[in-house]
């Protein structure tokens, strides 16, 4: 790209400083808020083939982490990203890459949703980079998204350990003005010179672990000198401040006037900077953490201080100076500051706002999958539970439909009703979408067939990752079916319905007599989503 | 010079893209800019918001503090109400007249009352706009147009009309005019 700025997207400011970085892959699945770091660099391939960067979407993110690492062993780059919840999927690889190390840089951006906007729940993903011992970056803005993604794969490969870059919904979906710097080369195809690093059998993990702890005293040391550590003490100010991610933006909105005389210390990288923190400690009598997620600063601070034997009190998310649940906000952290509110008195709306909540487009297929499944299943009302999934068709939750009666996580919906009909209830349904079924319901399903569980399988199959914009379907449609077959299932309980009004009563037929059948049985409900163009 | 602007709308009506197109032509002529924007669930129908920042200094935030909008642009009267408590004491709030209708809809009237009885609110008529040129997907650029008047950054009028007759200049002069016409409509609402 020859331009030397672009507004930008927190998300796409990733996929550039990915780019930049010489990145030969980038690995992901789809998942809000970090879908469009994935798409950018598609559309940047799209843009410029030359030199070759694979981004086609991954089934799922434990595969999408464990390509990562096929590729660092061969000494390419790789970006991988998905939304928080993903960092679940791909813990296994994720941790285990750790110990090998990397040859060529990973770094996994894993984007935070407080507040839940579309997520169902608010994990901080900075506890796993801590719970793997690497380092993690944390952008403010999107500037910094760009730049911290350029010196972590740098870092990467000097310390040989995988980065984790940690962003939160607004910074994700806030566009801004990024600047460039000279983008890179990628690696030369490199085999290592041992494999031992690279077989975690107990006796290669052992020293790998080690040589893992001893590089924490140099990680330190590096977050240390790093300038995303940044410290600016304000001589004779009582009040130290700790803020990092948008922490600092909502902090200096509030007192860019001046209004409130503090030192700071933004955290831009972890480990955190143990010179810099007792700086700051040494230098005030209280301080305040602001951070967005967990309380994760707040919980390490009190070890660090004692360490130092400083006594200076912290406040935060712990004592209930800022709220521990959802997103922060400018009036927030106004708050937490002890500053008077902005906010309008005049906004007495009477009662005429309404909740909006999202909903199923008109002509949607799964419309007419649910009236078809709800009319199958009246009178049962005792003995029936629908498990779902995740995807559209979750909204099948809400009225008018009200269809589904759990959710938990990818792939889910077919565990528990196999777990539900095993432990006797008498119709088990789930109900789950092609790119869910791919990425998380194969597993499941192979299980309750060749255990014979007496349930019923709703593949609600539009052919797209609808959600999160339409992202493609790795496996849908006859592939799908086969797929199905060739796991054993019995040919007269695969049925095929096409969801649309007029075949309403054939679908209710086919859907209460596979509720009725004492096995599995799997029904696919084909129409594509009326989005895909 | 600081312009907050909160664009509120219903998933599907293209707030996105009205904000986007401000803040292509606002960052052309050299302003700091900061858009934040609604991904995901909430595109599905749902309550939509984008935080427009523009500013001659130094933007900190991502999204508007509640109580210091400048303006509210919201493509429909139930949402321009939802975030009023983001509105500045003398904020102003432009609005569409057209309800968009998927859930249980209050008296419409009373919403355009409530809205109407504040000092400084602007209601684009988009039903007249809609029944004038047959066309329902103008109403965005009508929007645009009566936004452009109100925060009367210099130039701005000139880059969004080039960037309308880029994007429809493909489907011919006819609907380039047609949106010449909204974006007209608009400015004519603002006094």
């Amino acid at each position: 790209m020859s331009s030397e700025s672009m507004a930008l997207l927190g998300d796409e400011a990733i996929a550039m400083g990915a780019i930049h970085s010489g990145i030969s892959a980038a690995y992901a699945y789809p998942g809000t808020p970090a879908t469009e770091i994935q798409e950018a660099i598609q559309k940047y391939v799209a843009a410029y083939p030359d030199p070759k960067i694979n981004s086609a979407w991954s089934i799922n993110e434990k595969v999408a982490m464990e390509e990562a690492v096929g590729a660092s062993l061969i000494g390419k780059r790789s970006l991988v990203n998905m939304k928080h919840v993903g960092v679940n999927v791909a813990a296994d690889p994720f941790m285990n890459a750790a110990i090998t190390g990397c040859g060529g840089g990973i770094v996994i951006a894993a984007a935070d949703d407080p507040s839940m906007h579309s997520s169902q729940n608010e994990q901080d993903s900075r506890y796993y980079a801590d719970f793997a011992k690497i380092p993690c970056f944390e952008p403010s803005n999107q500037q910094q998204a760009y730049d911290m993604t350029r010196e972590a794969f740098d870092i990467a490969e000097k310390y040989e350990v995988p980065i984790l870059l940690r962003l939160t919904t607004r910074l994700a979906h806030t566009r801004a003005r990024v600047s460039f710097a000279k983008p890179r080369g990628q690696n030369e195809l490199k085999l290592p010179d041992n494999f031992k690093k690279w077989t975690l059998l107990p006796s290669n993990a052992r020293p790998q672990y080690k040589k893992l702890l001893q590089k924490q005293k140099d990680l330190i040391a590096y977050s240390d000198a790093s300038a995303f550590n940044e410290l600016k003490i304000t001589k004779g100010s009582k009040l130290g401040i700790i803020t990092s991610g948008l922490g600092y933006n909502y902090l200096m909105e509030n007192i860019q006037d001046g209004s409130i005389e503090c030192s700071i210390l933004r955290i831009g990288v972890y480990p955190l900077p143990e010179k810099k923190i007792k700086e700051l400690a040494s230098s005030c009598q209280e301080i305040l953490v602001i951070e967005e997620g967990y309380p994760y600063i707040e919980r390490y601070l009190p070890s660090y201080l004692m360490r130092f034997g400083i006594n200076v009190s912290v406040k935060g998310k712990l004592d209930g100076t800022l709220p521990e649940q959802g997103e922060l906000t400018p009036g927030i952290v106004r708050a937490a500051l002890g500053m008077g509110s902005l906010e309008n008195c005049e906004s007495d709306t009477s009662g005429l706002v309404r909740p909006r909540p999202p909903a199923l487009c008109k002509g949607c297929p799964h419309h007419d999958t649910y009236l078809a499944l709800n009319e199958a299943l009246k009178g049962k009302e005792k003995e029936r539970i629908v498990f779902s999934d995740i995807g559209c068709y979750t909204l099948g939750a809400y009225p008018p439909y009200e269809t589904i009666h759990s959710c938990l996580c990818m792939g889910a919906s077919i565990s528990m009703a196999k777990a539900a009909a095993e432990n006797g209830l008498k119709y088990a349904v789930a109900v789950i979408g092609d790119s869910t079924f791919d990425h998380s319901g194969i597993t499941p399903l192979l299980e309750g067939i060749k255990r014979e569980n007496p349930f019923t399988v709703v593949i609600v199959d539009n052919s797209t990752t609808a959600m999160t914009g339409g992202q493609d379907t790795i496996c849908g449609e006859t592939a799908l079916e086969k797929l199905v077959v060739g796991m054993g299932i019995d040919q007269k309980h695969l049925r095929r319905i096409i969801p649309l009004p007029k075949q309403h009563e054939q679908n209710v037929k086919v859907f209460e007599e596979e509720l009725e059948y004492a096995g599995p049985s799997v029904i696919i409900a084909l129409r594509k989503c009326i989005q895909i163009k | 010079m600081k312009k907050d602007i909160i664009f509120a709308g219903v998933g599907g009506q293209g707030i996105v893209s009205a904000a986007a197109m401000i803040v292509t032509q606002v960052d052309k002529l050299g302003f700091q800019c900061k858009q934040n924007e609604v991904h995901g669930m909430a595109q599905r129908g749902g309550s939509v918001v984008c935080h427009v920042r523009i500013s001659d200094g130094q933007i900190y935030s991502d999204i508007i503090p509640k109580g210091s909008a400048d303006l509210i642009l919201a493509t429909e009267p139930m949402e321009a109400l939802r975030y009023i408590e983001y509105l500045s004491k003398d904020g102003t709030v432009i609005t569409s007249n057209r309800p968009f209708k998927n859930i249980d809809y209050p008296d419409e009237k009373d919403i355009i009352n409530s809205i109407e009885k504040r000092s400084n609110s602007i209601v684009v008529d988009a039903n007249g706009l809609v029944d004038e040129l047959k066309n329902e997907r103008v109403i965005n650029v009508a929007m645009i147009g009566a936004l452009s008047k109100a925060i009367g950054i210099e130039g701005l009028k000139d880059g969004i009309l080039k960037d309308v007759e880029k994007r429809f200049s493909k489907k011919g002069e006819a609907v380039v005019q047609l949106n010449h016409k909204a974006f007209e409509f608009g400015e004519a609402a603002v006094q």
